[in-house]
């Protein structure tokens, strides 16, 4: 055995063995160089560079973070020479954020230790020297740079530390803050917008039935008090961090005033260890993960879109799964064999070939106009008419994205499905049905257990396409900004009407329709990132559970 | 001749219904291919019947008829008659699944599911509704003791049942045809996979059986027909050869092909 397969290496017997290889190293490479880049990009998003301020001949200079650097156009091939490019962010001052600088341009570069990076919540990054921090109680701390920076053991100034924790507990309060305010504005009024939404409508079919009005109007006010007393409260709340602020003056000596209120995050970019780094960078990850987009949504995080892409795709799972598997069971077990079947099979098999902006536009056209409005005259005819004609579900939404990659995926179902059933060992079919089984008592008990590895095989497959399907979405129900999560604690907490985000539709989105593409760059690399990371997760899970399986069967010897 | 491989066997009780299942003038096709040639034969209540002859002489064929298994084939047909104490199993009026229910079978390849022991045992059971547990436990029990494999398994009963000996799983599978207390006992080799010592337990279990049970037996080696059957049918090439008890069929066969096969001259 051994000397066989070395011999089957050598090329003198086999070159197909070479030529085949070829084949995988070709893909690997491919495969290895995409994760390669999109990691090496992705990572960006999170690591804090240091932040050079660089002095430029004619005289100016700017401060910010090194992106890239390119041959520049005109150059010649023989000496080429190079542009870098900085994010200089500060965007309520300077035209753009990113700016590129010709290297022959540059007179010198230097680190300067006070630069301070500041992460806001509007207007990108900024990069200024502090000059005042103003405390939230309205006290002044100037900050004055010291002759020596470093200390004679190698330990920053403590005027640097002093500032820095200052600046750091003034951002975490400005932080709690703005969630507490957040959380009013979006869950507290979000709870009496709905009801408030709900009483409306009842209004105008009371009024148009000549219906005693008396009680509604009543709720209405209540509701309106209720509201202005949030609204109150939030204002309330955030005048706490109103008058906490940071002067200081950027790159070109213009003095610039940044209110805590609008930091997500301040760091010290030319004066931070490499845990100082690493702890910003797992934080940048947190909130990359469990946040919600900001600056159209070139920062923050994906929060929505991650949870949008899972409740869909195990939405999508549990409608094709039993759907696939039935029609499967009919196909192998009871149709009769003959010309009807064959034509099915060629039907079915070629369903997985149609391109998927075909189901897209059948799901637009048939589920979200036709089963949708159908679904809106039925039972929610009211919305309709004394809500200014809004469609509830006779409009794209979670349940007709997931009903039309359902249909999408469905062949890869029935297929599976339909080869694990004809994989039951023959004994055991027999067995069943001579021990008096009928025919169903056989599928349901001993055939679709046997054959539940095979099946979900097919569901991973599904899965896996369903996940990172975008074409079909942007059609039926993906949105770049949802203003609400399709699972949610306002009862049926499950909103199947609701339009979501999707991280495929994020990343085409920042890609390609986002205004500033460079800033959005690194964040369609993160997202992608994520999205593989996405799908592999699910894909493990699937497999995980198969195995399980798998290993109950394992011990069939015969 | 062969009369050394036939040892006595202690006497059979006498009793039953001698044409508990009469086969009558029954030929049987797959398609265009004649596997039986009209055949007659009346297998008596509670005793075993050996098939033999050479393979692919339709001893399967025959047995899988008996509970029609044979069903599940496209194409097939049949002439003649089978009745099961007098009544047809081909009679419209009676379904295949009741049919089954009175005959169980056990097939050459150990066929467990993967399922525990006990699932397995109480599956016929199952199926025809049996919820009450103290029933399943005690089907369960008597079963697996009937089969000679109660005391190697009592204490695993929820394990599962692919994890068993070759010949565990066999007399598991038997246990199993027996839960529902059939009145037939199909086996078709039911030992050509197992080892010696695993053969004998499961020939003495076919002696112990026969006190309740009818039992025909397909096997292909004629000293376990010798050692376990009351009468032997001999079938060559779809033809039911010669049919008559196991002892004069061993000691004095009454057709030259019979002999020539059992002395060992072809097959
Ligand atoms: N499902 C089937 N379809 C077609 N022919 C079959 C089938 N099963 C058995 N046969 C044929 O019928 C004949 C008898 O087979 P079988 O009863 O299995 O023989 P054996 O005596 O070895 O058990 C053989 O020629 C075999 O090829
Ligand atoms: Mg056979």
């Amino acid at each position: 055995m051994a000397t066989s397969s070395s011999d089957n290496s050598t090329p003198k017997g086999e070159p197909w063995v070479w030529f085949t290889s070829l084949g995988l190293i070709i893909g690997l490479t491919m495969v290895a160089g995409l994760l390669g880049l999109v990691l090496i990009n992705g990572f960006s998003v999170f690591w804090a560079p240091e932040v050079p301020t660089v002095k430029l001949k004619d005289g100016t200079q700017i401060v910010g973070q090194f992106v890239q650097r390119r041959v520049r156009s005109n150059s010649p091939a023989s000496d080429p020479h190079y542009e870098r490019q900085y994010q200089i962010g500060l965007r309520e001052l300077n035209s753009t954020s990113y700016v590129w600088v010709d290297e022959l341009n540059i007179a010198d570069e230097k680190f300067v230790p006070e630069t301070l990076g500041l992460e806001r919540m509007e207007n990108g990054p900024a990069f200024i020297i502090p000059k005042t921090i103003v405390d939230s109680t309205g006290k002044q701390h100037p900050f004055i740079v010291p002759n020596a920076t470093v200390d004679s053991a190698g330990k920053f100034h403590p005027i640097y530390t002093t500032a820095f924790s200052l600046i750091r507990a003034e951002v975490d309060q400005a932080t709690y803050i703005r969630e507490r305010v957040l959380d009013i504005n979006q869950n507290k009024i979000g709870v009496v917008n709905a009801e408030m939404e709900e009483a409306r409508i009842a209004l105008r079919r009371a009024e148009d039935r000549q219906e005693p009005t008396v009680e509604l109007t009543d709720k209405i006010k209540t509701l309106d008090a209720k509201f202005s007393e949030l609204k109150k409260e939030a204002e309330e709340i955030s005048k706490l961090t109103a008058l906490g602020h940071i002067e200081g003056i950027d790159a070109k000596g213009r003095s610039v005033t940044i209110p805590f209120a609008g930091i997500v995050r301040a760091w010290e970019p030319n004066h931070m260890t490499t845990m100082d780094r690493i702890s910003l960078m797992f934080s940048r990850m947190r909130e990359f993960l469990l946040d919600a987009p900001r600056e159209a949504n070139t920062e923050g995080g994906l929060m929505p879109a991650i949870f949008g892409t899972l409740v869909m795709t195990v939405f999508m799972s549990l409608l094709v799964t039993p759907v696939g598997v039935i029609a499967a069971i009919y196909l192998k077990e009871y149709a009769k064999d003959g010309a009807v079947l064959r034509v099915v099979r060629i039907c079915v098999n070629n369903l997985a070939g149609v391109p998927s902006i075909v189901f897209g536009v059948f799901g637009l056209g048939f589920f979200v106009y036709v089963l949708g409005g159908t679904i809106d005259q039925l039972f929610f005819s009211d919305q309709l008419k004394y809500n200014n004609n809004t469609p509830v579900f006779g409009t794209g939404g979670l349940l007709w994205c997931s009903l039309t990659l359902a249909l999408m995926t469905l062949p890869v179902v029935i297929v599976a499905t339909e080869e694990a059933l004809s994989a039951v060992p023959r004994g055991m079919r027999e067995a069943s049905l001579a021990a008096g089984a009928s025919k169903w008592q056989t599928i349901r008990d001993i055939l679709l257990p046997a054959s539940a590895p095979g099946i979900l095989t097919g569901v991973i497959l599904a899965m896996a396409r369903g996940a990172g399907e975008v074409a079909p979405l942007m059609i039926v129900g993906v949105v770049k900004l949802a203003p609400t999560l399709p699972i949610d604690g306002l009862a049926p907490f499950l909103h199947l009407d609701r339009k979501f985000m999707h991280l495929g539709f994020h990343i085409y989105d920042l890609g390609f329709q986002s205004p500033d593409s460079d800033a959005a760059r690194p964040m369609v690399f993160a997202t992608t990132l994520l999205l593989i990371i996405l799908v592999v997760c699910l894909n493990l899970g699937a497999i995980t559970i198969r195995n399980r399986l798998r290993a109950r069967f394992k011990g069939a010897a015969f | 001749m062969s009369n050394a491989r036939f040892q006595a066997r202690p006497a059979t009780d006498q009793t039953g219904r001698p044409d508990f299942i009469s086969i009558k003038n029954f030929g049987f096709w797959y398609g265009e291919k004649k596997a039986l040639k009209s055949m007659t034969l009346d297998i008596p209540e509670r005793q075993v019947v050996a098939f033999i002859g050479p393979s692919g002489c339709g001893k399967s064929t025959l047995l899988r008829n008996l509970n029609r298994m044979n069903d599940l084939v496209d194409g097939i047909r049949h002439e003649g008659d089978i009745a099961i104490k007098g009544q047809s199993i081909y009679d419209p009026g009676l379904e295949v699944i009741s049919l089954r229910r009175r005959v169980g079978m056990v097939f050459q390849k150990s066929n467990p599911f993967p399922k525990s022991i006990y699932e397995n045992v109480v599956f016929a059971l199952r199926v025809m509704g049996v919820k009450n547990r103290a029933v399943l436990d005690e089907a369960c029990e008597t079963s697996l003791r009937k089969a000679a494999l109660w005391d190697e398994v009592k204490d695993r009963l929820n394990d599962n049942a692919l994890g068993l000996s070759g010949g565990q799983m066999q007399r598991l599978c038997i246990a199993r045809a027996i839960a529902n207390r059939p009145e037939i006992l199909l086996m078709d080799e039911p030992c050509s996979a197992l080892d010696p010592i695993a053969t004998g337990k499961i020939e003495e279990l076919i002696h112990e059986l026969k006190a309740q049970f009818t039992i025909v037996i397909v096997t292909h080696s004629m000293q376990q027909a010798a050692r376990v059957s009351d009468r032997t049918a001999f079938f060559y090439l779809g033809e039911l050869i010669e049919y008559d008890t196991t002892e004069k069929i061993f000691m004095n066969p009454g057709q030259a092909q019979t002999e020539a096969y059992i002395s060992g001259r072809f097959g």
